[in-house]
């Protein structure tokens, strides 16, 4: 067993008084303040008192902590953890861009970017237009929602106020109908993972607003009766959202356009690989067909003789509005941007191809180790779903303990416990930047994990065993919460 | 291939492994009628080397401007090891710390994030960021609906110093839950929120009140009475504002004079991008949040807690999800998963590296620059000071003539010179807002003021 690091203090508790960053300090106001002491904080923030030296090991030293995709195999289902360009970054970052304010003019270069991007995902959605102001996922999703309501609602068509879900749908899609004043209903799907057709049927009706699916699906394969859900759906007044969560699977093969949606969000995190950064920024781009075109959220580009600019409430009175204070995340559309110029026409495709070959690989090789499939008859798509019901009964281990064992093995967990339908499973989605060395290596861990369950159980449940902190009290964490630091008085 | 590593023996011997013949057939499962046709629109792959030059003609191309634009995003000076150690790979290309072990690193440094935000706000809790300011006060409006604890009460007073951008946003994300915003106007002396105008609205069936400090026009509100006016008729307070000038202000959680359950406002939201965050055209940025513990609840977003490991030592988790959608789906308190962790790392590095004193220091030569400004520009014939207010680092001028042309000559000149506030305020004349931070140097103000000073000239010419 390899040695715990050793803990990281607080920044907090690294401090003395009068200690500083002495160079980050700007000169001193030659002129006293004049404000009201009404006004005024009588009490200076608790912040820290560190130098510059202890920041940056401080902080260095937290980020040695994490498991990142630049350090780890990380085939967290769903997120699509594939290799960030360095150079997606470093360009984004030139200080012409940096240094811009958003509300100082339209810059031509940065501009020429948005307007290309938007027309390169037009393309690859099969779309008629594109926003790229919705800031995540769930923000995209949110807009696409609110488009159809808008379009219900100019057509006097308000009462359609359901939308339907398929049971192993994300729990942002539930969340974002409500946000937008929809109820949810929610229809199962069969046993090889497609929407059951005739639970469709019997949903819909002049109460529905539209439906949220993902295609291929949470189950992780693909939903090959599209066509007759969207003709159900549209012969019942509601229109198709594409929740853009997979799109890696399909880049560039098949278009949600072309498959009957009406409007799609894009995690470019995902997909247009810009970084997940410990949680954000994403980036939520919505495209729309026809019907939609007038609704989608500003600000958007458009090049008129020549010159690009902003489209705003004048250009677009009957937008769902504006989600950001300004135009969303636009450094990571930018990145994606640079990304999507990096792989062009036939990278994108590729994409697909070998985020299909690796998942289809690597779920071959489990399943010749002794894993059992979620859905054994179909191909994998860029994602798959082992389920571990068998070992849990045998051996009583649980997901999550081969999860946490993984850690221990050099590699980042899957996804556990999504969807929520197949027990004890793990959603593995490896990428199309992984070698199939590294596919190799994780198979070797899986077959470890296998002969670990058979003879030492234990050592799964006790999981992990190697990282800075063992497994954590999640219910002492709800019970007695201590969320912030407090300084002794 | 770009970033695909398999070699032609890796792909045949990854087929065989599967049982199929080709990687086409791994689409079978895709109907043929669906399958998609070339992607006209994306243009053959570049190099890296090709793709810099593209973008950095561009970069180019855009030029340096010299700013005194605010408005919700500031100029400030960000030091080096900021984004030195925000772009390690390891916190770049991490996912949300959803497996606590293999993320202390990031689980660790939102919980000092939270404790930072909540010693700048004055308040107990703080989550783990929401998208930008303007998402973050939409969403700090629903909260404080659920917060009230009365169905009926879905209307929200905002007055008309509140960023007019953020009360758009507002609308568009509460409208479908049938919240109601309602503008309260400012007095036209002070360009603030006055009580009476608030009384003037009535309070059935309101929710809260949003106080913006300072205020959209740069000006100082009189927090402390609109809380108590607020609280007095059991409004919920919701305070918007700029973290780097609650180095000097009171913080939202002493606001007013109440206490207990009526300490200081009830939810504080705001930019986050002026802590160690670039411009960037509008983002990434981040928005914060900060609570007192009896609301903690009702908060949207991610939350970190300190908690102990199976041995007793002390570690980082997320916590409190029962709040989020991943647990409640519909019945979430937003649609939030993925926030602005990268810019929150940012911002914990930067307010590391300014401590009390840094941030002292930046607010305090916010406010002196900015004063410098206006002495400077209101010299110049047919520009006058809008408001007679103690203010923070930006004011509105009043100019002789329409705002949109002289920022355009300004432009030519090289100077980003301010908002033109007709769109939004249409009844406050020629109005410029300008602003000055602690980057904005004596020489940079001179620049400015002799620039315009020959533009108004040359106008009257």
């Amino acid at each position: 067993m390899t040695e715990l690091h050793a803990r990281e203090p607080l920044i907090f508790e690294l401090g003395k008084p009068g200690r500083g960053a002495m160079s980050q300090l700007p000169p001193a106001a030659a002129t006293p303040l004049e404000l009201p002491a009404h006004l005024r904080r009588s009490v200076a923030p608790a912040l820290p008192e560190v130098s510059e030296l202890q920041t940056v090991r401080h902080f260095t030293r937290l980020s040695q902590l994490n498991f990142s995709i630049d350090t780890h195999f990380y085939p967290l289902g769903s997120c699509t953890m594939k290799y960030n360009p360095k150079a997606c970054n470093s360009l984004a970052m030139l200080p012409e861009f940096l240094a811009r304010h958003p509300l100082a003019g339209e810059p031509q270069g940065f501009l020429a970017c948005m307007f290309e991007l938007q027309e390169m995902l037009r393309d690859i959605t099969g779309m008629q237009a594109v926003s790229l102001t919705p800031m995540a996922g769930a923000q995209g999703e949110f807009a696409g929602v609110a488009m159809i309501r808008a379009y219900h609602r100019e057509r006097n068509d308000d009462a359609r106020r359901e939308i339907i879900v398929p049971q192993a749908a994300h729990g942002t899609n539930p969340a974002t109908a409500a946000m937008c004043g929809c109820t949810v209903r929610e229809i199962a799907c069969d046993r090889s993972g497609d929407i059951d057709l005739a639970a469709l049927r019997a949903a819909v009706g002049a109460h529905t607003a539209g439906i949220m699916l993902t295609n291929p699906s949470t189950l992780g394969v693909f939903e090959h009766r599209i066509a007759e859900v969207a003709a159900i759906v549209h012969e019942a007044g509601g229109l198709l959202y594409y929740d853009g969560a997979n799109l890696n699977a399909i880049l560039g093969k098949v278009r949600p356009g072309d498959m009957g949606f009406d409007v799609i969000h894009m995690n470019l995190h995902k997909t247009f690989s810009t970084p997940h950064g410990g949680g954000g920024p994403g980036s939520g781009a919505v495209g729309v067909g026809p019907r939609l075109v007038p609704y989608l959220p500003i600000p958007l580009v458009a090049r008129e003789e020549g010159r690009y600019r902003w489209l705003t409430e004048r250009d677009r009175p009957s937008s769902i509005g504006r989600l950001s204070g300004f135009m969303g995340n636009a450094g990571v559309n930018l990145r994606a941007y640079i990304y999507m110029r990096m792989l062009g026409r036939e990278g994108m495709v590729r994409v697909a191809e070998f985020a299909a070959l690796n998942a289809n690989y690597l779920l071959k090789r489990l399943q010749q180790i002794g894993y059992e499939a979620a859905y054994p008859t179909r191909r994998a798509s860029h994602e798959f779903i082992i389920t571990l019901k068998q070992e849990a009964r045998l051996y009583q281990v649980t997901a999550m303990d081969v999860a946490k064992r993984l850690l221990d093995l050099g590699f980042h967990a899957p996804t556990t416990y999504f969807p929520l339908l197949v027990p004890e499973c793990l959603l593995i989605e490896p990428t199309e930047t992984e070698a199939k060395e590294e596919l190799d290596r994780f198979c070797d861990a899986m077959s470890t994990i296998r002969r670990e369950m058979e003879k030492e159980p234990e050592k799964l449940r006790s999981a992990p065993h190697t990282m800075p902190v063992r497994r954590l009290d999640d219910v002492r964490a709800v019970k007695q919460p201590d969320l912030s630091f407090k300084p002794a008085a | 291939m770009p970033f695909i590593p398999h070699t032609a023996d890796d792909v045949a011997r990854m087929l065989e492994v599967i049982g199929a013949r080709s990687i086409d057939e791994l689409f079978e499962e895709i109907p043929a009628a669906l399958k998609a046709k070339s992607l006209g629109a994306v243009p053959p792959a570049l190099s890296e080397m090709e793709v810099a030059r593209l973008l950095g003609d561009r970069a180019a191309a855009d030029g340096r401007l010299l700013c005194f634009v605010g408005a919700g995003a500031y100029e400030h000076h960000i030091p080096a090891p900021v984004w030195a150690i925000t772009t390690r790979g390891e916190f770049y290309s991490a996912y949300t710390p959803y497996q606590a072990e293999a993320s202390q690193g990031t689980l660790q440094l939102i919980y000092e994030f939270q404790s930072m935000m909540c010693a700048l706000t004055g308040m107990d809790v703080s989550n783990a960021s929401l998208y930008d300011g303007a998402s973050a006060l939409a969403e700090a409006c629903l909260m404080a609906v659920r917060a009230h604890r009365t169905p009926d009460s879905r209307r929200i007073l905002v007055p008309r110093g509140v960023n007019p951008i953020y009360e758009r946003v507002v609308r568009a994300i509460t409208g479908h839950q049938g919240l109601t915003i309602e503008p309260v106007d400012f007095d036209r002396r002070t360009g603030c929120t006055t009580i009476a105008a608030l009384e003037a609205h009535g309070t059935q069936g309101a929710a809260a009140l949003v106080v913006q400090q300072p205020n959209f026009f740069g000006v100082l509100e009189d927090v402390d009475a609109l809380t108590d006016w607020a609280h007095a008729h059991d409004l919920k307070v919701i305070a918007t504002v700029n973290p780097i000038s609650l180095a000097l202000l009171k913080p939202p959680g002493e606001w007013g004079g109440g206490t207990g359950a009526l300490k200081g406002a009830d939810i504080a939201c705001g930019e986050g991008q002026p802590l160690g965050v670039p411009l960037a055209s509008g983002g990434p940025y981040f928005g914060f949040m900060t609570t007192r513990m009896h609301n903690v609840r009702q908060m949207p977003g991610r939350i970190v807690g300190r908690t102990v490991d199976l041995e007793g030592r002390p570690g980082f988790t997320l916590t409190l999800q029962a709040r989020e959608q991943h647990i409640r789906r519909s019945r979430a308190t937003s649609n939030i998963c993925t926030n602005q962790g990268l810019l929150v790392t940012a911002a914990t590095i930067y307010l590391s590296l300014m401590g009390a004193t840094g941030l002292d220091r930046v607010a305090r030569l916010c406010v002196a620059r900015t004063g410098e400004l206006v002495r400077a520009l209101t010299q110049i014939p047919g520009v006058r000071l809008k408001f007679d207010s103690p203010r923070f680092h930006e004011a509105v001028l009043e100019l002789d003539r329409p705002v949109g042309p002289v920022l355009e000559a300004l432009a030519a000149r090289g100077i980003a010179g301010g908002l033109d506030l007709a769109e939004c305020y249409p009844d406050l004349g020629h109005a410029l807002l300008v602003c000055a931070t602690e980057t904005k140097l004596p020489e940079d103000i001179e620049r400015f003021a002799d620039a315009l000073a020959d533009i108004m000239k040359k106008g009257h010419a």
